[in-house]
């Protein structure tokens, strides 16, 4: 099946483009959210600020859902969404809209997959909404009414890609991603168990069947195909061992991909096309651990949002691949290979190991704090290696010289810029919806959604109320709200403070230098803020940056995502930091970034802010202007350099301000 | 007047909006900014204000994992609740390689920015393992001029409660169900015995209790503090919170029955010896002529002066030897 990852601004811009892709010869959909609709916030709430539109398509109620598949007969379509914390609610707005399609189509009949992996929001995405232990119960009663009503669903899709993204080596990937199945089908069993059901074993079956998993594929592609051979052979053993599954069909291993975006450069993107091919090869060249879906990134992700024409590029790869190349005409072409067989076997060997550690933390949800500081402390490796040359990134820190490219030269640098006003529209959209609707009926349902939710032990299915929420005409953040008053809100563990400090080489021992020389002249360590603004959860650069500071000697608060200019202003004040570093790469700089220049003004701080980020060549002058000291962006891979840029702007702003005068003397 | 004893004056009117800049001051060591520092700390010391500075300080400390931010979200939402404004000094421990720190647990704990009676300020340890920085301790007396509370917060079991105990009003200890180490601890002496011990996670149901259970037992065969017995709670501060409200009335209780001057004149003498042993090393000690001496010393002294000008006593004293 091929499709592409896409949706953006408006449920009907969104459903004119699927439209289109289903004309080229795309044979499934896959649905980007916002994140205002992956973390339960409606438009008009001030987390969403600079975000509606943005990373996907926003949907606030069962009229969104609609128009996005307007004219799309959901009966005949497939359709993947990636949507976690919020996923039963998406799915129920699905099934409204299905039901509500002329000609209509019931729930046995829709096929398609829910994101709904929670355990790598915290771990990886940070789109999260609720605690770990009533996520887990939302999934369970999801999956165990998808298996008795939405037969042809995939409830939910386990990733490991986002764990590669987060710097996870392809042993983690392996280990995690099954101790993440473990605790899904462990909370599955036990719904099923305690549900009235008497074919719960029946049922355990199937649903152990309808798991499939969504993995990521690097460059080292030979690794990674064996590496995905390595995680057949732990599903099937899983399977038969732990839930005594015995149908040949249900123990296949499935999984969807898309291929590494972590790679990808923004220095000669160019070269990402070549990237995005081999890394397909490891997910197809062998038969036995091929994969059933393929998204392919385009080729100038690290820039942007793509076009329409980026996107076809790399539907076309995916065409050249199957209909071109003899690749799907012979039988698996590693079989008896003592090479792969040799490297399948030394991964499978990582992974037990890795996986007892997190069965002795008492499973995945438990272990989040230990594999999220793993996976800081495997990054900080990663990075390491590419600024001291030791791994190769072409065109970044080997062969960086180049011709211009004609693929950026034009006027918009080769990129889609979401219309600014189209967030005003949502909010205008969002509360004429609340107000034309049956309040009664809502308020109803939502009563009913907090009792349910509030009723814990009672084993009463969440996705019953969920569905006529969804029906009555509530919003995302209704849904949500609804079920943060009952099940509290909750910050995921950040790993960086468990992050190992960095060996000492010249680099850094340099950079200490600089530190404690600074020390001297403030009277205090050099301390900076580093945080998040708006709902992009995607922190591992963040992370980076923090553990980098504290390893050159400054005093770090982290602050962590999620955070509204506000609070960052407020944080800056009561801790007296001497310098900002906001990280943001869902492309709502241009808002966000302003906001929180604003709200540091108006608290009386003044101190000078650094932005990392997707931030378009464009973009920058006009950061410059709203106030910024320096702006980072992909290109800037050599995180020293960063350190040494924000240890001279503490420096330069010292000599015109005495270190009492930070904060409001 | 200078921008150190504004800073204080400003304190000593409970403008809390002194507090960020005070911090900055205190925290510097710069030889100028140490000298409005010490202007700072004389504006608020118990001569100046008259008597002892209103604020509770309340030091939590427990093992990491223990919930302790979860634990002071939920805390500070009930003193909030009933109007109290509220600092709260969360110390991280240092890097020993790069002297560089991470501090993660403003970010564990729920706080409106909009609201201007809350203080929320992380520092590094710095050096001293276990221990709290000279401008931590610093710190807490000038905010209890102006702060309903003020919370220092660390992280450890057998040396950072001791630290603490040297200038809180009230130690709270904070575990959670099976911890057997603290249970050791407690009764091999090598952990102070707390004011308040709390047991977290009480969610946990049946493990929460047997943990409460045994600490009182423990508790009960070392006897009790000069204060009164140690009081053992368990809470959860997962939705729906249990326990909060006690333990805020067990913390009113704790300080309602203290002997508050006694108490903080007693912090304020230890903490000027252990400013000086950490500026001057042993070696300064023996120059004054033996802690002990260093102790006499600051027992003949005016109790209104506060823990800097102690110092400068103890400065003073060892340079004419």
């Amino acid at each position: 099946m091929m499709r592409t990852y896409a949706g953006h601004s408006t449920a009907k811009a969104s459903n004119e483009l699927y439209r289109g892709n289903i004309a080229k010869g795309q044979t499934g959909l896959s649905v980007a959210f916002d994140l205002p609709t992956q973390t339960g916030y409606d438009p008009d709430d001030e987390l969403a600020r600079g975000e509606v539109g943005k990373v996907g398509v926003p949907v606030v109620h069962r009229g969104d859902m609609a128009a996005l598949m307007d004219g799309i007969p959901l009966g005949e379509m497939n359709t993947s969404m990636t949507i976690n914390a919020t996923a039963a609610w998406l799915l129920a707005l699905y099934i409204v809209a299905a039901e509500n399609q002329d000609p209509p189509t019931e729930q046995r009949d829709l096929q398609g997959t829910t994101q709904n992996d929670i355990i790598k929001e915290f771990l990886a995405r940070g789109t999260y909404a609720f605690p770990p232990a009533p996520s887990m119960r939302l999934i369970a009663d999801m999956i165990a009414y998808t298996v008795e009503h939405v037969p042809k669903w995939n409830p939910i899709n386990i990733c490991s890609y986002h764990l590669q993204e987060a710097g996870a080596t392809p042993v983690q990937e392996i280990a995690y991603a099954m101790s993440n199945a473990i605790a899904v089908l462990d909370a599955a069993r036990e719904r099923l168990n305690s549900s009235s059901t008497p074919r719960a074993q029946e049922l355990m079956g199937d649903v152990f069947g309808r798991i499939s998993f969504f993995v990521n594929a690097g460059v080292r592609f030979v690794e990674e195909h064996a590496k995905l051979r390595a995680m057949g052979i732990l599903w099937e053993e899983l399977g038969r061992e732990r839930y005594g599954v015995t149908d040949e069909r249900r123990l296949r291993f499935r999984y969807g991909v898309q291929v590494n975006s972590l790679g990808l450069t923004e220095a000669q993107p160019e070269n990402n096309v070549q990237r995005i091919v081999l890394e397909t090869l490891a997910v197809t060249l062998g038969r036995d651990a091929r994969a059933r879906a393929i998204q392919l990134p385009a080729w100038n992700e690290a820039l942007g949002l793509p076009r329409p024409w980026d996107q076809q590029w790399s539907l076309r790869i995916q065409q050249v691949l199957a209909y071109e190349t003899d690749i799907l005409e012979y039988p698996d072409i590693f079989e008896g290979s003592k090479v792969m067989e040799g490297l399948v076997a030394e991964l499978l060997e990582g992974a037990r190991a890795e996986m007892a550690i997190v069965a002795e933390h008492g499973g995945a949800v438990e272990a989040v704090p230990y594999m999220k500081a793993a996976l800081v402390d495997s990054h900080r490796r990663r990075i390491q290696r590419i600024e001291s040359g030791e791994q190769i990134v072409v065109g970044q820190n080997r062969f960086t010289e180049t011709e211009v490219s004609p693929l950026t030269a034009d006027a918009e640098g080769g990129i889609l810029v979401v219309d600014q006003a189209v967030e005003a529209e949502q909010i205008e959209a969002v509360r004429r919806w609340r107000a034309e609707r049956d309040q009664q009926a809502v308020d109803a349902a939502l009563g009913e959604l907090a009792r349910v939710a509030a009723s814990g032990e009672s084993h009463e299915n969440l996705m019953t109320p969920t569905i006529a929420a969804a029906r009555a005409g509530a919003t995302t953040g209704e849904w949500a709200r609804t079920l943060r008053e009952v099940f509290g809100s909750y910050r995921a563990p950040t790993g960086v403070g468990e992050a190992s400090a960095a060996p000492g080489d010249k680099e850094l021992s340099e950079l200490r230098e600089e530190v404690a020389g600074l020390t001297e002249r403030l009277g205090r360590r050099p301390k900076i803020l580093v945080g998040k603004p708006g709902l992009d959860g995607h922190s591992n650069g963040a992370e980076q940056i923090a553990v980098r500071a504290r390893d050159a000697g400054m005093d770090v608060v982290y602050e962590g995502i999620r955070l509204t200019p506000a609070q960052i202003a407020a944080s800056a004040l009561q801790e007296g930091v001497h310098v900002i570093g906001l990280s943001i790469l869902s492309g709502s700089h241009r808002e966000l970034i302003p906001a929180v220049i604003d709200a540091l003004r108006e608290a009386e701080v003044s101190v000078p802010v650094v932005v990392g980020g997707i931030i378009p060549e464009q973009d920058v002058a006009q950061l410059k202007q709203a106030g910024v000291a320096a702006v980072y962006t992909p290109k800037d891979f050599d995180i020293s350099r960063i350190m040494h840029d924000i240890v001279g702007i503490v420096g330069a702003e010292a000599n015109g301000h005495g270190p009492a005068s930070n904060g409001s003397a | 007047m200078s921008v150190g004893a504004g800073l204080g004056k400003r304190l000593r009117e409970r403008d809390l909006s002194a507090a960020p800049a005070a911090l900055n001051l205190l925290e510097s060591s710069t030889a100028a900014d140490r000298e409005q520092a010490r202007a700072l700390l004389c504006e608020v010391s118990p001569a100046a204000l008259g008597g002892e500075a209103k604020g509770h300080i309340v030091g939590v400390t427990g093992p990491p994992g223990a919930g302790k931010s979860t634990l002071l979200s939920a805390l500070l939402h009930a003193w909030r609740a009933s109007d109290r404004s509220v600092a709260m000094l969360a110390v991280d421990p240092s890097s020993k390689r790069s002297g560089g720190s991470l501090l993660g647990d403003r970010a564990r704990i729920e706080f409106d920015p909009a609201d201007k009676s809350v203080l929320i300020r992380s520092t590094a340890a710095g050096e001293r393992l276990g221990g709290l920085a000279p401008a931590t301790r610093a710190a807490a007396q000038a905010l209890a001029a102006a702060f309903d509370i003020v919370v220092i917060e660390t992280v450890g079991v057998g040396q950072a409660e001791t630290e603490v105990a040297d200038v809180a009003d009230t130690v709270v200890v904070v575990v959670q169900p099976g911890s057997g180490d603290v249970l050791q601890f407690l009764k091999s002496g090598i952990m102070e015995t707390p004011d308040v011990l709390v047991v977290t996670k009480a969610d946990l149901g049946q493990i929460a209790l047997a943990s409460r259970r045994d600490l009182s037992a423990a508790l009960r065969s070392l006897g009790t503090k000069e204060t009164g017995a140690t009081r053992v709670l368990a809470v959860s501060s997962v939705s729906p919170p249990q326990g909060i409200e006690e333990l805020v009335g067990a913390l009113d209780e704790h300080r309602a029955s203290l002997d508050v001057t006694e108490r903080r004149l007693r912090a304020r003498r230890a903490g000027a010896l252990l400013d000086f042993t950490a500026e001057h090393g042993e070696r300064g000690l023996r120059a004054l002529g033996g802690r002990r001496t260093g102790e006499r010393l600051l027992e003949q002294q005016d109790p209104g002066l506060d823990s800097q000008a102690l110092m400068g006593v103890l400065e003073q004293a060892s340079a004419n030897r």
